[in-house]
């Protein structure tokens, strides 16, 4: 067992409480992962469980990837993502359940690759509000950055300034959302709210820390 | 792939005794609800104007004048709220949304029957 596990982002829907309310949820798909490394202390200066999912072709497999996957004695997988600090039961080779990890009501953290939104102005990717109004004289700053810092001193813009540039494709973690079902037979676990990541996106469960 | 395991999800909200009824039906929709502890029944009357989304989250809205002024409440179609739904008039209407009917009062907003 690990403390978490890596899942596959379907979509988004909703489902309703006995209460009546309606949730939003994010359906995620977790396939059993299987332990592809114990890394320790002694042997790589930090402890963690590497997990893989997804089956990889052979063919796709570098003869390097071949090694770590024979070393486990598993068969190649997709993706790879590490989880720490590791329950001290686990080896090489074991699988790692869904219904094991999250039963529901439980808070979990979600890490995932955001979706890119290419180059992004300030307001977008700061959230700055803009500069004044629509009307009384003004043009083209609605949605300008404002000044960016004084002039003749410092003479130069400060490393760090916000401004415009690419904006998405970042890892980031949602934290506390909340399990509002497991469906171990489907794979399958609807999770509160949004995740980070485009449909079919990598995503990463973690218990809540 | 990934849409059938939406729709598995879905299926599981479904509710199977809802009555058919389509945009410019007259319905009066049975709704639960919930004060504190206790839990009564209201009625909501009125014309059907719209439905919108599509699966588990489909909804409709229920357009009605009371006291002069129009109202209009959305209900999800599977909520699990809905006590009831019952179809008093079904209606001739021509479009799928009867938005039209916003900008209409008295007789200019009325709808015909429709016959089978």
């Amino acid at each position: 067992m690990s403390i978490g596990i890596i899942g596959k982002k379907i979509g988004m829907t909703s489902v309703f409480t006995e209460d009546g309310r309606q949730l939003s949820c994010t359906v995620v798909e977790v396939r059993p992962n299987v332990v592809t490394q114990v890394k320790t202390d002694e042997t790589d200066g930090y402890s963690s469980v590497q997990l893989g999912a997804g089956e990889r072709k052979v063919k796709h497999t570098t003869k390097a990837m071949k090694g770590h996957f024979e070393a486990a004695g598993v068969s190649p997988k997709i993706v790879l993502r590490e989880f720490s600090p590791p329950n001290p039961d686990v080896s090489a080779g074991d699988e790692v359940k869904l219904s094991d990890l999250f039963k529901e009501g439980e808070l979990i953290d979600v890490s995932g690759t955001s979706k890119g939104k290419g180059f992004q102005g300030v307001v977008k990717r700061h959230g700055f509000a803009g500069v004044n109004d629509a009307t009384h004289g003004q043009h083209n700053r609605q949605r300008a950055p404002g000044s960016i810092g004084a002039s003749s001193w410092p003479s130069r813009v400060f490393k760090g300034m916000r401004m415009g540039g690419r904006t998405g494709g970042d890892r980031v973690t949602v934290k506390n959302l909340t399990v509002i079902q497991v469906l171990p037979d489907q794979n399958l676990i609807l999770i509160g709210g949004a995740v980070p990541g485009p449909k079919n996106g990598t995503v990463e469960l973690r218990k809540k820390k | 792939m990934a849409t059938d395991l939406i729709n598995l999800v879905e299926a599981t909200q479904y509710r199977d005794d809802i009555p058919e009824f389509e945009s410019g039906d007259t319905v009066n929709v049975h709704v639960r609800v919930i004060e504190g502890e206790k839990q009564r029944i209201q009625q909501y009357q009125g014309v059907v104007i719209a439905f919108k989304g599509s699966g588990s989250r489909r909804t409709f809205t229920v357009r009605k004048v009371s006291n002069g002024v129009g109202v209009e409440r959305i209900f999800p179609v599977h909520s699990p709220r809905l006590a009831k739904i019952e179809v008093i008039r079904r209606g001739q209407v021509r479009r799928a949304k009867l938005y039209y009917l916003r900008d209409r009062k008295g007789k200019a907003a009325r709808i015909q029957e429709r016959r089978r």
